[in-house]
Order: structure tokens, then C-alpha cells, then sequence
């Protein structure tokens, strides 16, 4: 395995709601606190290495955009750090552009919000690599035409407006617009939720052909279970902002080790097995302003015991490649000694 | 969903028709001209716009010129041949002005405050309104309360106020219009801003990275403009309307360079003695062009807004 070219280390994000003047006010009258936390990320450390597609995956607010906007650079992380080839990926206090973040470029899931509406589709491709000076000024448009061809678009759309396309056409013009920069890694949130189902497929094979002919990195990000396998090396389960099992991705499909995975797995419905086996994960997820206390997933797990009520599991490494972050594979749940330490 | 059968079809579907910025003039044209109220409305602004510009070309006497103006043609009753040899169709002012000249000249001078007093504005406001939700946080919260509280009072209570502190003049008036009327342009700014600002294609723009001033003016003003357009034909015609109330009242503009309130004040005071040419008439002319400023507007809203696009 070479060295890994992204590094995210002990990674957390909080975001915190102040209250407003008046409330704050009362607050130190009364001595109350009204400042809301949300833990969206919780010390998270992962490591890509180069040409590898991550997963990412979890239940809607488990915190897995979040991981991904502070990748980007968009979100700068409360606690520790995310590094591309060991160069710190964030910007300055005051949020100034950073050259270094030109090189983690995100796709977002929307296509119909990520365009501009008012700007041509050559003019949103080149728009970053003109101002980057990646690109010297007679190239642009013959650059504009090439990376277009490249996600399967005519060359002449450079001078048609977002509205005048497709879902579909209009995350390759995302994708475009991405690659135009010349990435080290591509962050895509949900990039093909929001598309319909044969579109998503065209849309994952120009990402797999891309990503054989440029050798991309990429952390992918989905609730879409199906969806990752067919096209991550590795997956990261997330659950309430911490990363709870990691694994190659043919090994996780076939041998989940934490009960949340198992959980995920066994909410997916299934065909061909004649009778529908879909087992929906019981209860809500819970509220990340309040997590419960140990293991996050206990309330909802079926394998609980005491010490998961109690203590918050470690992440081991069952095996080389693995990690699980589960009291079953770290001496038990206590579930017959009682309290564990 | 043609787009999604196209895109079933082939990798590489057909080509869309093409929207031009010439043509997507032509369609705001065309859905505008649907209400003959607004075209007639803009005919008319046209007019006024020629009238009061050419004023010196068109007008049957320079009004300033002191000189010209003969103390024995006063009062003239709308119709009546003047000393200068032609017929006064509005008649004559206390002084012999001919009305008809002093309104267009009048005009001119209200045109002027108003569209540079809307211009002004308009761009203080984008100015305040990008900045309060582009950074958000506490500048926000200073400023959207400043302009909360501008907006909760009159706006000519406002600008009598700092006409009264500046003192008299073009420049003057301008000003304190600037200032009553920027909160109006900031608002609608700031929550349009506010909108645009939560969508994914900003944050793309910020990821690149772009520079700051680059996502405020390339990305986020272009998408908050049509409202403002809205709010700027409007608020035009109300800063006419204001700058008349304010030469009305007294602390506008003099006589010597009369705009329509000067002249309405003027000949308030003659309205009891059946001189009733001196007020009603200029008074006539702003009526006319702040409706039709306020018609053109409303059509404009109607067709710039989203709920109506085809």
C-alpha cells in the first residue's frame, strides 16, 4: 500500500448555536445557558491512499457531508487535522482562499443548485482555472471542449446556460467543473442521489471511467448502500458523527462486524428472494445535539449489554485492513459481568 | 420528460434550443407587453424623459432667465398671447414664467434627483445588503437592525431632518434621499442574498477556492438583481414624489431652479384666487409620472417574477 495521500486525524466538528442578544442577556441575569452544540463530526481518522475511492456512509445526519465539507476545506475542523500529502487542507482564520485547497474539489448532490443559473456552462468549467492561472488564457476554450468530451458532453454546450440541460448532463458539467481544477481528490456528496436511477448509473460509469483514465482519488459519500459497493474500494461506516466500522468493501458486504452495519445492511430491500426480508433499524436516530452517553448506538442496538450504556467503544483492528468500533470485538459488552471498566 | 428520454437514448443527446441573452430580452418584452396599461405607461415616461431633457429645445422660454421674464405677462390665464408673442397654453406664474416651460425645466430637475437618488441608493443598499448576508454574524446583525429601524420610520421625516442639517441644494436633496431610501434596497438585498447565499453553487464558488469579491459580484449579485430592478423603478418614483414633498414643505429646492414641488408650492399660495393654473398643472405633471413610473414597475414585477415563468 503506498503512503496515503489524505489523511483526516482526529477530526471534530462542532457547530454551535449562540443565542441571540436579548437571550444572552437574560442568560447571564439567570445564569442559564441557551448555547446550543451539535457535534456533527466526532473524532474521526481515516487515510486515503492514492487511486482509492472511499466510502463514506450513514443515515441522513451522521455527519458524513459534514466530514466531507471539512475535507473540502469549506468547514474548518473544530479539532484535529485533515492533510493532503501532509500539507494541511483548511484555510487561514480569516477564510482566505488557500491555493492548497484548489486541490480537493467536491461535487454536490443537487445539480440544479450547484450551477450557477446565469453563468454559461464554459464559463462555470473555466471560471476556476483562469482565476488560478491553471491554465494559460488562449487554452481555455480548447480546454473548456476537451473536458467536456471528457464527461460526455459535445464541446459546443459551452456557451448553453445550466437550465438548458438535463439532471443528468448537468452533474457531468459538475464533474467538468471539478476535474478542470486538477485535483489530488474528489469529494462527492450524494453526487447521484438526486438523479434518477438510469441516469445514476450513466452518471457512476463516467465516474469509474474517469477515475480508471485519471487515476482519481475520491471519497465518496452515499446512503446508498448498492451504490458504494459497485463503486468504493473501501467503506466507512458513520453513525452520529463517529466512524463505527471500516473495511475493504467486498469484505464488508460479506462479513459486517458491527451491529450497525448489520443493522444498514438488513434496512436494505432486497430482490429476487420472492419474499420481501426488509428489516427497518428500530427507533430514530438520536439527536447529535444530545448523544446518548458510551456507545451511540446502544439505545437502538440488539446486542447491547451494560457497558455500552457506559463507555464509548475504542476502534480496534479485528484484522489488518479492518476496524471496528464495537465493545463485542473488545472484550464484550459486559452483558454478563455487569459493570466493566 | 423529454430531457430524460433524450438522456435514455444516448450518452450524447440532441441539442436543446438555445436561449440568447437577445432573446430572452425578446421574451421579457413580450410578456411585458401583454398589459397595454404598462406600454402606455412607458410611452409616456419616454415622452416625459424627451420633454424634460430637451426642455431647452422644446420649451417656448428659458424659465431661469430672469431677464426674459416680463412682470407685466404674471398671471396669464392658460391660453393667452404673452408679450414674447406666443400663446402661454398653460399660462404664466406670479413672476410671468411660462408655466408650460417652468414644468419642463421642473421636470428635469425632479428626473435628475430621482434617478440619481434611486442609482445611489440602489447601490448603497446592494452594497449594505451583500455584505450583512454574505458574512452574516454580528456585522449582519448591526446593520440589518440599523436598517430595521430606518424602516420603521418615515422616510420623509428622515429626509426633512438631514435636508434641515445639509442644508438646500441638489446635491443636498440627492443626499438625504440617498440616505431615507438605501434601507429599502438593503432589505430586499439582504433576504434575496440571504436565499441565493444557502445554495450549493455559492459554496462551490467558495471551494474552488474563488476570491471573496468574485462570489459577491460574479455569483451572488447577478441572481439577486431581478427583484431590485423591481424595488428601483419603484423607489424612483418615490423619491420624486419626496423630493416635491420636501420643496413643497419649504426646505427643497428654490424657485430659481424650480423642480416640480417648488413649483406646486409656488402656486399653492395663488390656489384661493382662482389662479389655479400655478399649482394644479405642475402638480398634474408629477402625478403622471410617479403612476406611470409606479405602472411600469408593477408590470415589470409581474413579469420578473418566478411564479409566472413558463
Amino acid at each position: 500500500m503506498t503512503d496515503p495521500i489524505l489523511k483526516i486525524d482526529g477530526v471534530s466538528k462542532r457547530f454551535t448555536r449562540k443565542p441571540g442578544l436579548i437571550v444572552s442577556g437574560l442568560d447571564k441575569l439567570t445564569g442559564r445557558n441557551s448555547t446550543q452544540t451539535v457535534h456533527a463530526v466526532n473524532d474521526v481518522t481515516l487515510s486515503v491512499p492514492r487511486g482509492e475511492v472511499l466510502g463514506i456512509v450513514g443515515e441522513s445526519g451522521c455527519g458524513k457531508s459534514t466530514l466531507g465539507r471539512v475535507v473540502s476545506g469549506i468547514y474548518a475542523p473544530s479539532e484535529g487535522t485533515v492533510t493532503l500529502e501532509g500539507k494541511p487542507v483548511a484555510r487561514d482564520h480569516r477564510g482566505n482562499v488557500d491555493k492548497l485547497t484548489t486541490r480537493v474539489q467536491m461535487i454536490h448532490q443537487d445539480p440544479f443548485a450547484s450551477l450557477n443559473p446565469r453563468m454559461k456552462v464554459g464559463e462555470i468549467i473555466a471560471e476556476g482555472p483562469r482565476v488560478h492561472g491553471l491554465i494559460p488564457a488562449r487554452e481555455v476554450q480548447e480546454r473548456v471542449r476537451s473536458l467536456l468530451e471528457q464527461v460526455g458532453l459535445e464541446g459546443a454546450y459551452a456557451n448553453r446556460l445550466p437550465h438548458q440541460f438535463s439532471g443528468g448532463q448537468r452533474q457531468r458539467v459538475a464533474i467538468a467543473r471539478a476535474l478542470a481544477m486538477q485535483p489530488e481528490l474528489l469529494v462527492l456528496d450524494e453526487a447521484v442521489a438526486s438523479l434518477d436511477v438510469s441516469i445514476q448509473a450513466q452518471v457512476l460509469n463516467l465516474f469509474m471511467k474517469l477515475r480508471r483514465e485519471l487515476n482519481l482519488t475520491a471519497l465518496f459519500i452515499s446512503h446508498d448502500l448498492s451504490v458504494v459497493r459497485h463503486v468504493c474500494d473501501r467503506v466507512a461506516i458513520m453513525y452520529l458523527g463517529r466512524v463505527v466500522e471500516t473495511a475493504p468493501a467486498d469484505e464488508l458486504y460479506a462479513k459486517p462486524l458491527h451491529p450497525y452495519t448489520e443493522a444498514l445492511f438488513g434496512s436494505v430491500p432486497t430482490l429476487g428472494t420472492g419474499r420481501a426480508r426488509f428489516h427497518p433499524i428500530k427507533g430514530e436516530i438520536p439527536s447529535p445535539i444530545n448523544p446518548p452517553k458510551g456507545c451511540a448506538f446502544h439505545p437502538r442496538c440488539p446486542l447491547a449489554g451494560p457497558r455500552c450504556k457506559v463507555e464509548v467503544p475504542r476502534l480496534v483492528t479485528p484484522s489488518d485492513n479492518r476496524s471496528v468500533a464495537c465493545h463485542l470485538q473488545d472484550g464484550g459488552t459486559g452483558a454478563q459481568t455487569g459493570a466493566a471498566a | 420528460m423529454p430531457e430524460i428520454i433524450a438522456e435514455n437514448i444516448a450518452a450524447v443527446p440532441s441539442a436543446p434550443p438555445v436561449e440568447t441573452r437577445a432573446e430572452r430580452l425578446r421574451n421579457f418584452w413580450s410578456d411585458f407587453r401583454e398589459s397595454w396599461v404598462a406600454v402606455g405607461a412607458l410611452i409616456v415616461i419616454g415622452v416625459l424623459l424627451f420633454l424634460s431633457f430637451g426642455a431647452p429645445l422644446v420649451s417656448p422660454q428659458d424659465p431661469y432667465d430672469m431677464a426674459m421674464l416680463d412682470w407685466l405677462d404674471a398671471f396669464l390665464r392658460p391660453g393667452t398671447e404673452g408679450s414674447g408673442g406666443y400663446v402661454h397654453l398653460l399660462g404664466t406664474d406670479n413672476a410671468g414664467r411660462d408655466m408650460l416651460s417652468a414644468i419642463f425645466y421642473g421636470l428635469r430637475t425632479s428626473f435628475v434627483i430621482g434617478l440619481s437618488a434611486g442609482a445611489l441608493a440602489l447601490l448603497v443598499g446592494i452594497a449594505v445588503g451583500l455584505t450583512a448576508a454574505y458574512f452574516g454574524g454580528r456585522i449582519e446583525a448591526l446593520l440589518m437592525r440599523i436598517v430595521d429601524l430606518q424602516l420603521s420610520m418615515p422616510a420623509i421625516l428622515l429626509a426633512l431632518v438631514l435636508v434641515a442639517m445639509l442644508g438646500q441644494g441638489i446635491v443636498q436633496i440627492i443626499l438625504a434621499l440617498v440616505v431615507a431610501q438605501y434601507a429599502y434596497f438593503a432589505r430586499t438585498t439582504h433576504g434575496a442574498a440571504k436565499v441565493e447565499r444557502g445554495k450549493d453553487y455559492i459554496e462551490a464558488a467558495r471551494s474552488t477556492p474563488l476570491p471573496t469579491h468574485r462570489v459577491l459580484f460574479k455569483h451572488l449579485l447577478p441572481n439577486v438583481l431581478p427583484p431590485l430592478i423591481v424595488v428601483a423603478t419603484v423607489q424612483v418614483a418615490s423619491a420624486i414624489a419626496l423630493e416635491a414633498t420636501l420643496s413643497f414643505l419649504g426646505v427643497g429646492l428654490p424657485l430659481t431652479e424650480p423642480s416640480l414641488g417648488s413649483l406646486i408650492s409656488n402656486g399653492f399660495k395663488y390656489i384661493h384666487s382662482d389662479r389655479y393654473w400655478l399649482s394644479i398643472y405642475p402638480g398634474l405633471a408629477l402625478m403622471l409620472t410617479v403612476v406611470a413610473i409606479n405602472l411600469v414597475g408593477d408590470q415589470v414585477r409581474k413579469v420578473l417574477d418566478p411564479r409566472n415563468s413558463r
